[in-house]
């Protein structure tokens, strides 16, 4: 199991990463999503993985999967959304108003062109 | 009156102004004033104390730690500068109130001041040096805003950026040698510091905390070679020249150089250091002035001619000089700041400052004429007027002060300067007011004095100057307490008294010289100043628009090359830094043993798993394809949402899937305007790059994880407490919830804000784009995709409509059971809204939003509200915020249950999510809804409980 978690977060980090540097915004916003869910299960594993026994309390358990990591990563996830709809908007706002859904500057993009 | 309050008062009060600014300017200045007042009169409370020679003393402990502790004192030096701040501050405002014009921002203009005031205050009755050094920095802070206060003049803005740079220079250097003085001594306390003058001056460190805060004080009090900086200061309207020229800001430098005066001053680096740069100043300054043709120019050099006298007689480190020091702030503060508004009106009244275009205003402006020549004659060092006794007896320390060169030369040089000093004098009342009478026609404006709102003030100070001139022993015995709190224990107050004749000493026909010499000079004034003229001399504008510029450059040459402009590059840099780091601790790091046995793995487990490695990396692979990209990320959210439920975390399970399910249709609904495809851009190069990158960073993520996945963490995690303590503390068994409410609700509460922002935020971009440029883009954009032919079509119209009212059961169950079972108020709020939202896509906008009753700004605040007053709540139980409690209650016939005041918080949290979620969705949809042609307000494309042949809406024919 940790080998699949471990490698799960690996390849959602990759991509995630190839992904934030593509030159438009959608392919950007997309690689944030996949970050924001390598980030979620990396902080939920911190609390070490446990099969079966969810913190509810319950008369005569006595393992329970750590609480505080997904109640941390409970909160990050309801964030992660209001910040995925904030830079949809800003890149929606920059797009409409320039035409150009490009992440980099204009004139500097030229510059770096193929390097 | 508590000396808190009297520091906080103008802070406090610096709220007013500003929010009153539509009650008009009558009431604006009136409550300025008012604040002022009121802390100037709770200063006089403090008198008798001051007077009989006692310390008040009031603080309390803020970061004992760091030593910074709000402490503060008064003594006779901070009572002379706070009534100076305060005293001069009343009529300055008065003199602004009428001084101001309709069109500039009185409101704004009283905050900055208030502002400053209390800043000032601050600094003069700190006791601990690290809150002086605080005040200190906002002087700097308010004086800026208030010397760019007419921030449509370059000047202005010039002159304020000048000053912020070189006295926040000075103050860097100031907090530099602040904190060695604190190390040396081991405490940050004034009254403390200022018993260890031995310690102090025997130390190593002694001449560079010497150098690094005469540093900040010579930056603020404009002494050589800092001193370029106040003359454009000048460009700020003239209250705030006359306030901060006169008895504030610049003499917040020579504050700082009397309080430190008992432990710093007597060691040979001081005096040579503060003597001689206090000498240049002096001389300087006066020269300068005298070729000024600007009427407030000529009073900014003149007043850092003054200062360096001050400085001077500081610098000399004798009993007798730090006493003339103090008559003189006394008496300049008077006359300075009653030429100033002198010249605000003359300003006010002429339209022009300068000197050459003035002359015969006596005729015109009597009154001004009379307030302004006192003052500057005063200033000439003239008898029977103030200026005059402290002059003589900053001739009379000269007299005997040996600096460098010939014995006489220092008295030579002191001379000097006072002769050019009373040669600008005279040169400000012959040429501004005396000349023959003129037309009124030939001024830029008519002259006339002004109203007594303008010279009142300045008149009661210049009454001052004549009867301190005239009885000095009025003012003896209160210039010497405070000399007694400047000298501290080191030396005794000097028992010489101020009078006008001493009989014929030397400082007597120094001064002779000095009005003779000065009357000669102004006599010759036509071809010294063509001389003058004619000398090069350094800019020092030029020299310090260089210097930054150069800083400007270098910065440049930094910040370019890393920060083009390419966030793609950004980003790569912060993934290969991230990844060395990383691979840096691995290599160096020691690995534990494993203590952690594998979890099994079954068959569907590995399905997932390929299910998602398989979405991911087609996505990355195939992300041209926008809307395939979209339906392949939503299998990750699924497939993570199940991996969440395998691991024991239904809780999260369940708020990944609802998050999923709004992130998708608000990725949809942006889909809505952006391109369908992404073009490809880069070459095959660069993406071979980017992949080894990326797969770097994947590999090195995952071999972290996996590694820790096998150990134990090495120190005991705090969740043992949380499973402990949940049921018995928190009165709930989902430990998940009860630690998002309960022990970590302050956290929560927190959040449920920032989600409130964002949804703010992205209402206010839509806002801004809807009244910006775009809307008509918006509203006759072509959809690229041909539209449905039944947008709202029957079927779905209903079935949405009977699950409502399910879908809200759920909800509020899933609310109800979240103390004890997987839910909470984070799923609820997510689960209505999907519900709402589904309303909304079927039965269009128009409709849904005409049945909102709630705007969902106001869900969001109300949920917020709810969640900080059950917070409040415990206040009332003596508990801190957030306590939370919790009872059993039984109404027959039904079961026990639970009242937990955490519910409460998590309704709060409800609604703040549900409220969050649907204004950003909304504010989405309204983008959408205007590009399109016109809502139906019409829930269903058909409707059969109308006629069956009806016309179909337009809309809905368009795209078919």
């Amino acid at each position: 199991m940790e080998v699949l978690v471990a490698s799960a977060v690996g390849i959602l980090t990759a991509a995630g990463m190839y992904l934030v540097m593509r030159l438009r915004t959608f392919p950007v916003i997309m690689g944030i999503s996949l970050l924001t869910y390598a980030v979620n299960v990396f902080l939920f594993a911190s609390g070490r993985l446990t099969i079966g026994s969810a913190p509810i309390l319950r008369d005569g358990v006595d393992v329970y999967a750590d609480p505080v990591p997904q109640a941390l990563v409970l909160t990050a996830i309801v964030i992660s959304f209001g910040m995925t709809a904030v830079v949809v908007m800003i890149s929606l706002g920059a797009y409409l108003g320039t035409n150009n859904d490009s992440v980099d500057d204009p004139t500097e993009t030229d510059q770096e062109g193929e390097a | 009156m508590s000396l808190f309050l009297i520091v906080a008062l103008p802070f406090l009060g610096a709220l007013l102004p500003g929010v009153m600014n539509s009650a008009g300017r009558q009431a604006v200045g009136g409550v300025t004033f008012t604040v002022t007042l009121a802390a100037f009169i709770g200063l006089l409370t403090n008198l008798p104390a001051v007077l009989a020679g006692e310390l008040v003393q009031t603080g309390f402990n803020w970061f004992p730690e760091l030593g910074l502790n709000v402490t503060l004192m008064l003594d006779g030096l901070g009572f002379f500068f706070a009534l100076l701040i305060l005293g001069i501050g009343l009529l300055i405002i008065a003199y602004a109130r009428f001084y101001l014009a309709r069109e500039d921002n009185m409101g704004e203009f009283f905050t900055y001041l208030l502002l400053f005031q209390g800043a000032m205050v601050g600094i003069v009755l700190s006791d601990n040096i690290l809150l002086l050094l605080i005040f200190w920095e906002l002087t700097s802070l308010s004086s800026f805003l208030l010397i760019g206060y007419w921030k449509h003049l370059e000047a202005g803005r010039q002159g304020a950026r000048m000053a912020l740079t070189v006295t926040g220079m000075g103050g860097l250097a100031m907090i530099g040698g602040m904190l060695i003085l604190g190390n040396i001594v081991g405490s940050y306390d004034l009254s403390v510091i200022l018993q260890h003058r031995d310690l102090i001056q025997a130390d190593p460190m002694y001449v560079p905390a010497l150098l690094l805060i005469l540093t900040g004080a010579f930056t603020k009090s404009a002494q050589f070679p800092f001193h370029f900086w106040l003359p454009h200061a000048m460009a700020a309207p003239t209250p705030v020249s006359a306030y901060l020229h006169s008895a504030t800001m610049v003499k917040a430098g020579i504050f700082l150089m009397a309080r430190t005066w008992p432990v710093l001053s007597g060691s040979p680096e001081w005096f040579y250091i503060v003597t001689t740069a206090g000498l240049i100043t002096m001389i300087l300054g006066a020269v300068i002035a005298l070729f000024k043709h600007d009427l407030k120019a000529l009073l900014a050099f003149s007043t850092v001619s003054h200062l360096g006298l001050i400085t001077m007689l500081l610098g000399t480190g004798t009993a007798f000089g730090a006493f003339a020091a103090m008559f003189h702030i006394l008496n300049h503060a008077t006359f300075k700041a009653a030429l100033f508004m002198s010249a605000g009106i003359i300003d006010h009244e002429t339209k022009t400052r300068d000197i050459r275009i003035l002359g015969g205003l006596r005729h015109l402006m009597p009154i001004t004429f009379v307030i302004a020549t006192l003052a500057a004659l005063s200033m000439a060092g003239i008898p029977f007027l103030n200026g005059f006794l402290s002059k003589e007896m900053m001739l009379e320390e000269m007299e005997h002060t040996y600096l460098f060169g010939p014995e006489w030369l220092v008295p030579a040089l002191a001379t000097f300067g006072s002769l050019f000093s009373a040669a600008y004098c005279f040169r400000l009342i012959g040429h501004t007011f005396l000349g023959k009478k003129r037309d009124p026609e030939s001024y830029p404006a008519k002259p006339h004095d002004p109203g007594a709102g303008l010279w009142l003030p300045p008149a009661i100070l210049v009454v001052l100057v004549v009867v301190i001139g005239v009885a000095p022993f009025l003012v003896e015995d209160f210039v010497k307490i405070v000399t007694a709190a400047v000298l501290g224990s080191t030396a005794e107050v000097p028992e010489a008294h101020i009078k006008i004749w001493h009989g014929f000493v030397t400082p007597l026909y120094m001064s002779i010289v000095a009005v003779v010499g000065g009357l000669i000079v102004l006599a010759m004034f036509k071809p010294l100043s063509r001389l003058w003229e004619a000398t090069p001399r350094p800019e020092a504008k030029a020299i310090f628009d260089e210097i930054i510029g150069a800083f400007v450059m270098y910065a440049k040459m930094i910040i370019h090359p890393l920060h083009n402009g390419a966030f793609t590059r950004y980003s790569m840099i912060f993934g290969v830094a991230v990844v060395a780091a990383g691979y840096h601790a691995w290599a160096t790091g020691v690995l534990g043993e494993v203590t952690r046995a594998v979890q099994p793995v079954g068959w569907v487990e590995i399905a997932c798993w390929i299910m998602l490695v398989a979405a991911t990396i087609g996505l990355a692979a195939m992300h041209h394809n926008r809307l395939l990209a979209l339906i392949l990320i939503g299998i990750v959210g699924l497939m993570v949402s199940i991996a969440f439920i395998f691991l024991s975390a239904p809780d999260l399970a369940m708020t990944q899937i609802t998050v999923e399910v709004v992130t998708i249709i608000l990725l949809l609904l942006a889909l809505n305007f952006l391109p369908n495809q992404t073009p490809i851009e880069s070459s095959f190069l660069r993406r071979g790059r980017d992949v080894v990158v990326a797969g770097a960073a994947g590999l090195s993520t995952m071999a972290l994880t996996y590694h820790y996945l096998l150990r134990d963490a090495v120190a005991a995690p705090i969740s043992e407490f949380h499973l402990a303590n949940s049921y018995k503390g928190g009165g709930g068994t989902n430990v998940v919830n009860v630690i998002l409410v309960d022990f970590r609700g302050f956290d929560t509460f927190g959040e449920i804000i920032v989600l409130g922002i964002a949804a703010l935020l992205i209402y206010a971009l839509t806002e801004a784009l809807l009244n910006g440029p775009v809307r008509a883009r918006l509203l006759n954009r072509k959809p690229d995709k041909p539209l449905s032919g039944t947008q709202h079509p029957m079927m779905m119209v209903i079935l949405t409509r009977v699950i409502f009212p399910v879908v809200l059961l759920v909800g509020f169950y899933v609310f109800l059971r979240g103390h004890n079972e997987p839910g909470g108020g984070f799923i609820a709020g997510l689960i209505v809204s999907i519900g709402i939202i589904m309303q909304y896509m079927a039965s269009g906008f128009g409709w849904a939003q005409d049945r909102v009753r709630w705007p969902y700004h106001g869900v969001i605040g109300a949920g917020v509200l709810v969640a900080g007053l059950t917070g409040i709540g415990a206040w009332f139980f003596g508990k801190p915020f957030l306590t939370s409690d919790f009872t059993y209650v039984r109404i027959p016939p039904f079961e026990k249950f639970e009242l937990a005041t955490a519910a409460l918080f998590d309704l709060g949290v409800f609604l703040a999510v549900s409220g969050a979620v649907m204004l950003s969705l909304e504010s989405f949809s309204r983008l959408a809804r205007r590009a399109h042609v016109k809502d139906s307000d019409e829930p269903m494309d058909v409707d059969p409980s109308k006629s069956i042949i009806t016309d179909l809406e337009p809309s809905a024919q368009e795209g078919v």
